[in-house]
This record gives C-alpha cells, sequence and structure tokens, in this order.
C-alpha cells in the first residue's frame, strides 16, 4: 500500500468511528489523564513545599527532582516492571501487564516535570507575596493554598506539559503494559507495532489523532498563559 | 466576649532596647519608644536609617537580636491581632480586587468575608473596580486597595511603610486624605515617610531616625520648629547625612 492510499484510509478510519480504533484512542487518554491528575494531586503540594521550605539537602533534591525531568521513559518502565513483577515488592497485587501499571509508570513520568515546575512558579510568587502572608499569618503550609491558586495559570501549563509529555511516551506503556490487543494497546504502542507489521492507515490514523491532540494541549497552555496575563498584570 | 474583645486595647504599644542585625551589620541599635493611642506619628530619616526595619520588626515580621516589642494586650489576651501592615509596593494577589481583601479577611480567621470586602471597598470608593483584576489597576488605586485590605483586618494599629513614595501628587494627595480620616476615626498610625512635606502635614509625633538609632522623638510642633540634635537640624535643612 503505497502513503497516499495509506493516509486516506487513516482519515476514512478515523471519521468511521471504529471500534478498535476508538478504543484504543480512549485507553491511550484514560491512562495518560490519570497519570496526570495522580501527578499533580501529589506534585503540586510536593512542589510548593519545596518551594517554601528550607532544610538541609534542599539545593541536591531540587537538582535531582530537575535531573528527573529527563528521565527515559524505559527506564521509568523498567523501575515500574521491576516493582510489579512477582519477585518485586508489589508483586502480590498482580498490577503488571495491566492499565493500573501504565498509570503509575506515566505518573512516574509526569510527577518530576510537575514537582519541578511547581517549584520554580511557587518559589518566585513566595518571594513576592511572603512579607503580606505572614502578615496575615498565613505562614508555612497555610501559605500553600494562597500561592497554588495564585499560580494556577503557570502551573496549568506545567501540568499540560506532563500531559504532552505522557501521552506521547512510548517505552515506558510498552514495557509494563505488553501491548496486549484490546486490554493495554495504546496509541503509541500501536504506532509501534502496526507500523512494523506494516498495517500503515491504523498507525497513521492513530498518528494523526496523537498530533491533533498535541495541537489542542498546545492551545489550551498558550490559552492559560494568556488569561493568567490579565491576572499577572 | 466579644464586648471585651472591643473594649481592651493592645495599645500601648512599648518598644524597649530593639536591636537586629543581617549579615553581621548591626541595623538598628537600641532603639526604644513607645506608642499611645490614637494619633499619626512619623519614623523619618535618610535611607538605610531604620524606618522600614522598626516598623517590620513592630509588626513582628521580623524577630530583633535584642530588645522586645510588647503590646499592652497582646493578640493571646484580645483574640486577634489587632494591627496590618501597608507595604511600600503592595503586595496584590493575582485576584480582583474584591477577593484580595476577601482573603485577607478569611486569612485572620474572620467571618463575612464577602460582605466585608464589600464594605471595604465602598470606604474607599473602589466599589466601581471590585472585580478588575488587582495587578491591572493603577499605583494609586493598589495602594487604596491596600489600605481598604489592612482596613478590612479592624486593626487598631496601622503601619504604613512610605504609601506614596511610588505615587504620582494626585494619588499621594489621596493617600494622604484617607490617612487624616482613619486617625480622625481613631485609628493610630505609624507611618515610615522619606517625604517631609508629607510628614508635616499629617504627623503630631516625629521619631528621626539615623544610622539604626532614634536620635530625636518629639511632637510635631518642636520637631519643625527647634530640632534638638544637630542630624536632624541637617536632615531638615536638606543636607546629606554621612
Amino acid at each position: 500500500m503505497d502513503v497516499s492510499s495509506a493516509f486516506g484510509a487513516a482519515v476514512s478510519l478515523i471519521f468511521s468511528l471504529d471500534p478498535q480504533f476508538l478504543q484504543i484512542v480512549a485507553l491511550s487518554l484514560r491512562v495518560t489523564l490519570s497519570a496526570v491528575l495522580l501527578a499533580a494531586a501529589i506534585g503540586l503540594p510536593l512542589g510548593a513545599m519545596l518551594a517554601i521550605a528550607s532544610f538541609p539537602g534542599r539545593s541536591v533534591l531540587i537538582v535531582l527532582v530537575n535531573g528527573l525531568m529527563g528521565l527515559p521513559p524505559v527506564v521509568a518502565g523498567l523501575i515500574v516492571f521491576l516493582l510489579l513483577s512477582r519477585s518485586g515488592p508489589l508483586g502480590a497485587l498482580s498490577w503488571l501487564f495491566s492499565p493500573t501499571a501504565m498509570i503509575m509508570a506515566q505518573t512516574l513520568l509526569v510527577l518530576p516535570i510537575v514537582i519541578a515546575l511547581t517549584r520554580g512558579t511557587i518559589e518566585e510568587l513566595w518571594r513576592e507575596y511572603r512579607e503580606h502572608l505572614t502578615s496575615l499569618g498565613l505562614t508555612g503550609w497555610r501559605a500553600i493554598p494562597t500561592l497554588l491558586w495564585d499560580g494556577r495559570f503557570a502551573l496549568a501549563t506545567g501540568i499540560l506539559a506532563g500531559f504532552g509529555r505522557a501521552s506521547a511516551e512510548v517505552g515506558a506503556v510498552l514495557i509494563v503494559g505488553g501491548n496486549i490487543a484490546g486490554y493495554t494497546r495504546t496509541m503509541t504502542t500501536s504506532i509501534a507495532l502496526e507500523t512494523s507489521k506494516g498495517d500503515l492507515p491504523l498507525a497513521l490514523g492513530l498518528g494523526l489523532v496523537l498530533i491533533a491532540l498535541t495541537l489542542a494541549i498546545n492551545a489550551a497552555a498558550f490559552g492559560a498563559s494568556r488569561i493568567g496575563a490579565r491576572f499577572a498584570g | 466576649m466579644k464586648a471585651m474583645r472591643d473594649t481592651v486595647s493592645a495599645l500601648p504599644l512599648h518598644v524597649d532596647n530593639l536591636s537586629f542585625e543581617a549579615s553581621g551589620k548591626l541595623l538598628l541599635d537600641g532603639v526604644s519608644f513607645s506608642l499611645p493611642k490614637g494619633g499619626v506619628t512619623a519614623i523619618i530619616g535618610p535611607n538605610g536609617a531604620g524606618k522600614s526595619l522598626t516598623l517590620r520588626l513592630c509588626h513582628g515580621l521580623l524577630t530583633p537580636r535584642s530588645g522586645t516589642v510588647r503590646w499592652q494586650a497582646d493578640s493571646a489576651v484580645i483574640g486577634k491581632r489587632r494591627h496590618a501592615m501597608v507595604f511600600q509596593r503592595p503586595v496584590m494577589l493575582r485576584r480582583s480586587a474584591h477577593a484580595n481583601i476577601a482573603h485577607a479577611v478569611s486569612a485572620v480567621g474572620a467571618t463575612g468575608a464577602s460582605a466585608k470586602a464589600s464594605a471595604a471597598l465602598a470606604r474607599f470608593g473602589l466599589s466601581a473596580l471590585a472585580e478588575r483584576p488587582a495587578r491591572l489597576m493603577s499605583g494609586g488605586e493598589q495602594q487604596r486597595l491596600a489600605i481598604a485590605r489592612a482596613w478590612a483586618l479592624d486593626p487598631e494599629v496601622l503601619f504604613l511603610d512610605e504609601p506614596s513614595s511610588q505615587l504620582d501628587p494626585g494619588a499621594t494627595r489621596q493617600i494622604e486624605d484617607i490617612i487624616a480620616s482613619l486617625a480622625a476615626e481613631g485609628m493610630t498610625i505609624l507611618m515610615a515617610t522619606h517625604d517631609l512635606g508629607q510628614a508635616r502635614r499629617l504627623c503630631q509625633r516625629i521619631l528621626f531616625f539615623d544610622k539604626g538609632r532614634l536620635v530625636e522623638d518629639a511632637s510635631a510642633e518642636s520637631f519643625w520648629a527647634n530640632p534638638k540634635t544637630p542630624e536632624a537640624r541637617a536632615f531638615i535643612a536638606g543636607d546629606l547625612l554621612w
């Protein structure tokens, strides 16, 4: 099959709402959204604490978290694989080769991004707000809700960056999910598999959806920073 | 209980032998004064004299190296902090004007935040700007909002750090009118200023600082007419102090 007819077949696959195709897209979104939500729930407060706390080893921790932003997805997958494998510490849960394992691996990938970007945003805000909040008696952890809310637009951009990274990666979900048809097959693992098998329409169709998703994420990030600028003055 | 809170005064404030140092440098050296109820008191002096530092120590934002800041009745007795502070560059949260005030009211644990915020906006002529993002307001409006926000906390004492140093003459005039009216309503005001004209217009008492020491503590009348120290005489005459 040549490329132009594959392209045509891919477009018709998208608009025919093929159930197998939709199922893959839905699983990808479910895994990535769950991972991003989890990472935000853990990473926003942790990042804010890291921003305003002072303790020995803080600089080392900041460098470590920043470094983990570049954690290779296959390594994240390997770590979760070792945790969940039958002889691993969480082996008894039997989560390996399931969507849950994939969510864990992607959470591990997104978490450093959320923590690092939150730390940067909140540290800057805290410098500016510190005296006012201290004057109101909001010190330590009591300042965190105010800081997170006032950093909401910058933080949304950081979370979207995490979403972008998770939705595009293939290594982690492939290792811990196993690319099982109808169960743990995502857009990225399908593209890898179908391309090697020669099923270009499915690979291309999923690729188009991924690109559209990336564009949508960037549009949302752009919108968030625009709205944020209105409040930031 | 509420009646008692309203009648017990936090004042006078007793500042005793206050010193502060940063990175090994003595920035405030043995400052003592007391602040009775009522009136507008100015802290004046050249840059680096310790004006802002004194306000921050009184407000409890900084911990002195030695010496004490003692309220006649402290917040443990009264049940809440009775002093508020407005900074030289007002800190505006990334929210509307109304939300800025409501946030402060809730932060100190008071009830009726939204109603108090609306009342404060109305009191300072900011009702039309209630929903405006605070950081998009003009410098004069921001400073008025900062004062409204402090006022909404129902303080007995208001600390003002250079309240109009960043403002044009019209906005400065507005801020001075506000300070005068707050004083007329019985609020006790301690303000740092480097604007001698402003100190003359507003203040009944002058604390003149130089190089981290309180050099002269006098009524405004006697300070302007007859400064006791050569430093104060030189400062009023517009000479630079070294």
